[in-house]
């Protein structure tokens, strides 16, 4: 536990579980977002992540425990005002033009953003006259994201906001999202992603079975995990190398041996003592990816 | 007093012209909506002024004792037409929302839920008169129908406000099948409950088991109800009828009401 955090937290879960018949899809579940803090919750499928953010809306309720918005329940329409949403599992009327389903949307905040703001952000001006039916996934996606922003929000809840967009598309949106982020909004999502979550993130959790096995900054979930990777070339045989008793695993990747292992630097000092050839020597420590790997395993 | 005290409450919550804009905007939107997907609103629309020149011509010029067939057949048929938009309209719509998760998002969103039913509930009134125009239109034409003003307008408002116990059913019904299932469920009540209740045939043809069952369908009241707004010969007590659909109404609100809060 870091400082105490001395503002009202914009969403707070304590202790909130909740059991779907005889699974538990989110147990004890303790989360404190701070006002524009970017929160990305991590987990496999089905660890729980949307029931986590079904609660924050107040779609459903927790067994135990309790989650609070804005210092109230998550059914007071005063508190869903602040909110933009952007679900996974959302299907917007087929028939409906996107200008109708933002004007429709809009009309429902108290201060909304004007149209045009609103769409240049999420980047569908140009798909304004057309039916949501007839978008492409990606170009959906956008559309619900404008849906999500414009009611200036204070909080965002974003359910795997870039899955099926393309790589040009996503990055538009992470600056979107970075924008926002900056003006004081504060956003929790959850994403398969690692990249997104170390791209965007200032705090990670991840869920494993419902249970948040980490939380912490992106450096801090990294530092948790101990292993680093080695690359360089050497004549000694990838096996070789493997057997040794601090390394996890070895392998050849091409020109190269790649080496996982929790001490680096033993295990440089035999490779230079038995290969005198060893060159483009690099020691990384692992990325956010095999951390999560790691927790996941640990957890499970 | 305690109004005097809400009412401010709601003002300072929700400004009144901004609430109502969501009510505009979403009828308007509903509307817009019926008539993207024409495949639904045709058939609702022609079907039953199509039974009616159908049968009319079969049966005509054989008018026995108090009954006049034109007359009797446009209330039966005009009954048979607003029962599929409440059922329909709410009945796969609701399911079609529900499946494609908008009804969630909505719930997350500060959308006025109320505003959804009441969008639903005006166009299928709209719609209810809409079918009662092109079944008077017929009966004028084909049938040779003539009736007082009055008699034309105890039909208009038996038509526009009787579609409403149909969109509770047809709301229960969306409340609990699936997007794919639900114009055939729907089907499956709409069709035999408006033969049952004698709309097709005059209950009379039919046996005196299904005849003595007739009062257990909403369809039969307001039938009966539509009988008497024409002069046509009728049994039961208005008031009782009425009750009957009010009674029905409020019960399947309910249960819609429980199954879509858990859902």
């Amino acid at each position: 536990m870091r400082m105490p955090v001395p503002i009202a937290p914009v969403l707070a879960y304590h202790a909130a579980s909740k059991r779907y018949g005889a699974a538990t899809a989110l147990d004890q579940f303790d989360l404190a977002l701070r006002p524009a803090e970017l929160f990305a919750l991590l987990g496999p499928n089905g660890a729980g992540k949307t029931t986590a953010l079904a609660l924050g809306l107040g779609l459903a309720d927790p067994d135990a425990g309790s989650v609070q918005l804005f210092g109230q329940s998550p059914h007071a329409l005063a508190a869903r005002r602040q909110v933009g949403i952007m679900l996974q599992d959302a299907g917007l009327p087929d028939t409906l033009k996107v200008s109708e389903l933002l004007a429709q949307t809009r009309a429902a905040y108290t201060q909304p953003l004007a149209v045009d703001e609103c769409a240049r952000t999420a980047g569908i001006e140009s798909l304004l006259s057309r039916r949501y039916g007839r978008l492409s996934g990606g170009e959906q996606r956008r559309v619900q994201f404008a849906l999500a922003i414009c009611g200036r929000p204070n909080l965002l809840f974003l359910d795997e906001p870039t899955v099926g967009l393309d790589v040009e598309a996503r990055g538009l949106l992470w600056q979107a999202i970075r924008t926002l982020r900056a003006a004081g909004c504060s956003i929790i999502l959850t994403t398969h992603y690692l990249e997104e979550a170390e791209a965007l993130a200032d705090r990670v959790g991840v869920l494993v079975q419902g249970r948040l096995v980490a939380c912490g900054s992106v450096a801090q979930i990294r530092a948790r995990v101990s292993q680093k990777r080695i690359r360089c070339t050497s004549v000694l045989a990838a096996e070789t190398i493997a057997a040794w008793p601090q390394v996890a695993s070895a392998s050849r990747a091409g020109h190269y041996i790649e080496i996982v292992t929790a001490a680096a630097e033993p295990v440089v000092r035999e490779l230079l003592a038995l290969d005198a050839t060893v060159a483009e020597l690099e020691v990384h420590r692992a990325g956010l990816a095999e951390a999560f790997v790691e927790i996941t395993r640990a957890a499970a | 007093m305690s109004t005097a005290i809400a009412v401010p409450a709601l003002a300072s919550s929700t400004p009144v012209p901004r609430l109502l804009r969501c009510y505009a905007l979403e009828a308007r939107h509903e509307f817009l909506r019926l008539l993207r997907t024409p495949m639904f609103a045709l058939p609702t629309l022609l079907f039953p002024a199509m039974f009616y020149v159908l049968f009319a011509s079969l049966t005509n010029g054989s008018a026995s004792g108090p009954i006049n067939p034109a007359v009797y057949m446009l209330a039966g048929y005009t009954v048979f037409g607003v029962m599929a938009p409440g059922m329909f309209g709410f009945g796969v719509a609701v399911a079609t929302d529900r499946d494609s998760g908008w009804l969630r998002w909505r719930r997350a969103s500060p959308m006025p839920p109320a505003a959804y039913l009441a969008a639903k509930l005006v166009m299928a009134m709209l719609f209810a008169a809409l079918v009662y125009a092109t079944m008077a239109a017929a009966a004028v034409i084909v049938g040779g129908v003539r009736m007082a003003w009055s008699a034309w307008g105890a039909l208009a408002l038996v038509a526009s406000l009787g579609v409403v116990p149909f969109c509770a059913i047809g709301l229960f019904v969306g409340s609990l099948c699936r997007a794919q299932a639900a114009p055939a469920i729907v089907n499956l009540i709409y069709l035999p409950m408006a033969f049952l209740s004698g709309l097709w045939l005059p209950l009379m043809l039919l046996p005196a088991l299904l005849r003595e069952a007739a009062p257990v369908w909403p369809s039969y009241h307001l039938a009966q109800l539509a009988y008497a707004a024409t002069a046509q010969p009728h049994a039961g007590s208005l008031l009782g009828h009425v009750a009957v659909l009010a009674g029905m109404t409020a019960l399947f609100l309910l249960l819609a009401w429980r199954r879509l809060a858990r859902a």
